[in-house]
């Protein structure tokens, strides 16, 4: 009985302190909004979990990235051998900095398959518009800091990558040449480089990020999150007034996620401990070479998530042209809300001509990451990079047109938990 | 005095406030924008080199780095000149000099400024080797078109007195040539062609 009594006392004191707290900081009232009383539709599947999975890659890359620079030392004499440091002669070393490398390649499997999530189901559509550009936005900045992190271990391809993508600037017509010094800091990417996009990589980019993924959050909660049915389950809703077709993200979907996390961090560990360069996908094999100013490696390749991109900008004769056609290729993608036409949008029930298009797109994407894998000197390679580049853009310019007249199939009024059940 | 507030002039001062407040915020923006440029000391250790070739004799060649890069100067013959004018273009991979890297005052079949004195970056377009200067006629083992010129070791790219790559090279571009301009007949600035016209 006094066991019993003294738990009551216990708990009686906790919820004390939560209501002191409460009086001082909304603590309970934002678990609430943002857990306990969210409400996601109840049918969601298996493509839902990449958000939160982001997230965890994210929390990854923070924690590994800050141990990291404990020992790292971002000067082109020390920066090559800091890292060797680090993988031979630091306790654990080795794990953390495969943990971070492997991290940057799963961050972009996670986020791309986020993407094809908004675009099998429409959650860039109206109301989600800036929901879709913050997430675009987040894509940039990851790309940002990817590309510059990638300098730091001061290898050949550190070096090289860096001097091809920093040397697109100069394609702008007027400003280039003056914008990538401005970019190096200096007339060669040294030392100054260097240590400028370390400051940018531990500092400037993941605040940005965080801050970015913070809105991105907010403003899917503002908005609520669709679901694979793609009809809004707010329009639906118990005297409560909460959603019919609703269930609280926690404890329902933290308990789900928990279960994608398990599987993704056995996934994530399994190449961690047996894979860890991926056979040159992940780490390239010039990169365990120090950076040279004066040799540049046989094939140069940016790293995987990069290729699509660089496929593009290949493709093209002219640098100036590439470089723009690559931006473009990304820039599109900000525009998809407005491009896409159709009312429906769920791919449950949308016609077959968005079906067919976006198979194309898929494989039009793939095709060019792997494209921009290979040497540029096979001319089939050239060729099927433009013919992969054209169908990219058609995907996008022609949307359209081939989304306003599309045949859809009526859209269920409550949410069904197989498509055609 | 009333209780309302004068709105004409709550309005003025927000925007007189935001105006000046914004021309603030550029003004102090502009040190660090500035602050990503080359440093006093990466201008200096990138600045142009200046280069006396007054004692360099005719057929001779000398080194000279620039930008980490390093950067050759050939006093040119007659007779070099005569047999880089007998290379026939096609065997050139770039004859005119199209899709390879020099200034405009460079874009000419002697790829300089002075058809006598060549000024160009020595790292192979390949992979980045260092070529070496072969200037004798048909050597034994460079074949008896060999007419003098560039030759780099790492993968056997041919190069004519020019810098213009050879057909069957590995090289896709002819060597680079850097910006440059003369002080008087002696005096090569490498990294500066401030009123130089193409």
């Amino acid at each position: 009985m006094s066991g019993a009594r003294s738990e009551a006392a216990a708990q009686g004191r906790f919820a004390r302190f939560i209501g002191w707290v409460d009086e001082r900081f909304p603590l309970t009232a934002m678990i609430k909004e943002h857990a306990t009383e969210y409400y996601a539709a109840k049918n969601f599947n298996a493509w839902y979990v990449f958000g939160v999975l982001a997230l965890m890659v994210l929390v990854i890359q923070l924690v590994t990235g800050i141990f990291l620079t404990m020992n790292y030392k971002p000067s082109a004499t020390e920066a090559f051998a800091s890292v060797e440091y680090i993988m031979r002669d630091v306790q654990w070393g080795w794990l953390i900095r495969y943990m971070h490398s492997t991290g940057a390649s799963a961050f972009f499997i996670v986020v791309y398959l986020h993407m094809f999530r908004a675009l099998l189901y429409g959650s860039y559509k109206n109301p989600r518009e800036l929901l879709w550009i913050i997430g675009m936005v987040i894509y940039l900045a990851l790309m940002a800091e990817a590309f510059m992190g990638y300098l730091l271990p001061w290898g050949q391809m550190s070096y090289w990558g860096a001097q091809v993508i920093v040397s697109l600037f100069g394609a702008i017509p007027g400003i280039g040449g003056e914008l990538v010094e401005w970019i190096r800091g200096d007339y060669f990417i040294s030392d100054i480089t260097l240590n400028r996009f370390f400051a940018l990589h531990v500092a400037a980019v993941p605040l940005a990020l965080i801050l970015l993924v913070v809105m991105h959050i907010l403003a899917l909660h503002e908005t609520g999150s669709l679901n694979p049915d793609g009809i809004e389950i707010k329009e639906r809703k118990n005297e409560k007034g909460i959603p019919l077709d609703g269930i609280a993200f926690h404890p329902y979907y933290t308990a789900k996620d928990l279960v994608a996390i398990v599987i993704f961090l056995m996934l994530f560990a399994a190449v961690i401990f047996f894979a860890p360069e991926m056979g040159g996908y992940f780490l390239e094999h010039a990169n365990f070479e120090p950076a040279n100013s004066l040799k540049t490696p046989e094939h140069i390749a940016p790293v995987w998530y990069f290729t699509p991109f660089y496929a593009i900008l290949r493709s093209v004769p002219s640098k100036g042209w590439g470089a723009f056609l690559m931006l473009m290729a990304i820039v599109l993608l900000f525009f998809l809300p407005w491009l896409d036409r159709c009312r429906v949008k769920s791919i449950r029930y949308r016609g077959s001509s968005y079906k067919a298009a976006l198979a194309i797109f898929v494989v039009s994407f793939v095709a060019l990451g792997y494209l921009g894998l290979q040497p540029a000197t096979e001319k089939v390679y050239v060729y099927a990079s433009r013919a992969f580049t054209i169908v990219y853009f058609l995907f996008f310019l022609l949307m359209p047109f081939y989304t306003r007249a599309e045949k859809t199939r009526p859209v269920p009024e409550r949410v069904v938990y197989k498509a055609g059940s | 005095m009333s209780d309302e507030a004068d709105l004409s002039r709550r309005h003025f001062l927000t925007v007189a406030t935001s105006i000046v407040g914004g021309i603030g915020v550029v003004l102090t923006a502009v040190p660090f924008v500035a602050s990503f440029r080359p440093s006093a000391r990466a201008q200096a250790m990138g600045g142009p080199v200046e280069v006396d070739i007054s004692k360099l004799e005719d057929g001779a060649m000398m080194r000279v780095v620039w930008r980490g890069l390093p950067v050759w100067i050939l006093r040119r013959t007659q007779d070099m000149l005569g047999r880089l004018a007998a290379e026939p273009d096609a065997q050139l991979k770039d004859p005119g000099s199209a899709q390879s890297d020099q200034p405009d005052y460079a874009r000419n079949p002697a790829r300089a400024m002075k058809p006598e004195i060549l000024v160009v970056v020595g790292v192979c377009t390949h992979l980045g080797c260092a070529p070496i200067e072969r200037f004798d006629v048909a050597p034994a083992d460079l074949g008896p078109d060999w007419k003098g010129g560039f030759y780099c070791p790492c993968h056997g790219s041919r190069f004519d007195l020019a810098g213009r790559v050879m057909n069957g090279s590995p090289a896709p571009t002819n060597l680079a040539i850097p910006p440059y301009r003369f002080v008087g007949d002696n005096v090569v600035i490498v990294g500066d062609d401030t009123g130089v016209k193409a």
